[in-house]
């Protein structure tokens, strides 16, 4: 695929990912943070959100799987991960949370349980997709070829 | 560059969130800003020089791994920017604490917070906090932090702009759509106009600062 391709390749996968809801206004700020002197600055806090919700998931899986479960301690952690996907721009991340915390508020397992999977779920869609957009931003860059805004 | 009174200033950035750390450390060194972050308020106290109880003193790692200077204050911090939500000492607390203490108490405490909730909010404003941010930050945001570090930076210069700089109002969060509209506005400004330069106060009006 020649370097034009590649380059409207990406601009039409971005804009799939932001009418999907996968991505929302926050993930352009990112980028609009990220300059010649910073060149991998994206990268690197989708990366720090990567590994940090790996850490938080876990821990959600352990605190629901607990013989009494510590609801205050689930919420603590879901309002981490709802956080840092908001923070970068993981909008479909950020509404399960919402939900996720309105269960743990309510004290209700089945709908933590629901909520945990569906979470684990989107992370997972996002995580794929974003590396699947670095990937491509890679392809280009190693074209001799800028990455379109 | 020119003096040290030259200019730049130096903000201290609390968050236990290692992705919100490195997105305001970015959001204020491209507004030029010297930045520290640290991930607790008692670090941030401990940074600022403030060896009030035993539970700053530590087995952890304090801010600069092999770096102890900070303990006689040489560094000056001209702004404080923190994050509500933090396990042990919340950033409420952290801003009383550093109201409450005669070195640290001119130090401007900017909040901020994921969740709208307007009677923290208020709380907030009312100890002391100059301004309350909702997270995500945005560029737009750090727009209004200059006149607070103009204010108390060194009184012996600069005390013209610093004059006509403390008319400043305090943000009613309730109002966020239109400001967030107004932002998007300054936001183009603030990004076009950045760079080392604008680090040195002008000689002209609030105007400026946008």
């Amino acid at each position: 695929m020649d370097l034009v391709q590649l380059q409207r390749q990406l601009v039409e996968y971005r804009t799939s990912l932001y009418h999907e809801g996968f991505l929302d206004e926050q993930f352009t700020q990112l980028q609009e943070l990220q300059d010649e002197n910073n060149p991998d600055f994206v990268v690197e806090v989708v990366s720090l959100f990567f590994e940090d919700s790996e850490r938080l998931l876990n821990e959600l899986t352990k605190a629901l799987e607990q013989q009494s479960i510590d609801f205050k301690r689930v919420d603590a952690h879901v309002h981490q991960l709802k956080g840092s996907s908001s923070s970068i721009g993981a909008q479909r991340v950020q509404k399960v949370c919402i939900a996720f915390r309105n269960y743990c508020e309510e004290q209700n397992v089945e709908g933590c349980l629901k909520c945990l999977q569906q979470v684990r779920h989107e992370y997972s869609l996002v995580k794929t997709k974003l590396e699947s957009m670095f990937q491509l931003e890679q392809q280009i860059l190693s074209a001799g070829g800028s990455i379109p805004m | 560059m020119g003096m040290a009174a030259d200019s730049e200033f130096h903000v201290l950035a609390v968050d236990d969130s290692i992705i919100d750390r490195k997105l305001i450390e970015r959001l204020l060194k491209t507004s030029s800003y010297q930045v520290t972050t640290v991930d607790s308020g008692s670090k941030a106290l401990e940074f600022l020089g403030l060896h009030e109880d035993d539970r700053i003193h530590q087995n952890t790692p304090s801010v600069s791994p092999n770096n102890h200077q900070w303990r006689l204050q040489e560094v000056e911090v001209n702004l404080v920017i923190t994050d509500y939500c933090m396990p042990g000492m919340t950033g409420y607390d952290l801003l009383k604490k550093i109201k409450e203490s005669s070195s640290l108490k001119n130090i401007p405490v900017v909040i901020m917070s994921s969740e709208n909730v307007p009677s923290r909010i208020s709380r907030c404003l009312e100890e002391g906090a100059e301004e309350f941010f909702l997270k995500p930050v945005r560029l737009s945001d750090l727009s209004k932090l200059r006149p607070h570090m103009l204010k108390t930076k060194s009184k012996d210069h600069c005390k013209e702009q610093v004059d006509e700089k403390t008319a400043f109002p305090s943000p009613k969060q309730e109002g966020k759509e239109e400001q967030q509209q107004s932002n998007n506005n300054k936001r183009k400004a603030m990004e076009e106009g950045v760079s080392p330069e604008r680090t040195r106060p002008r000689p002209n009006g609030i105007t400026s600062v946008v």
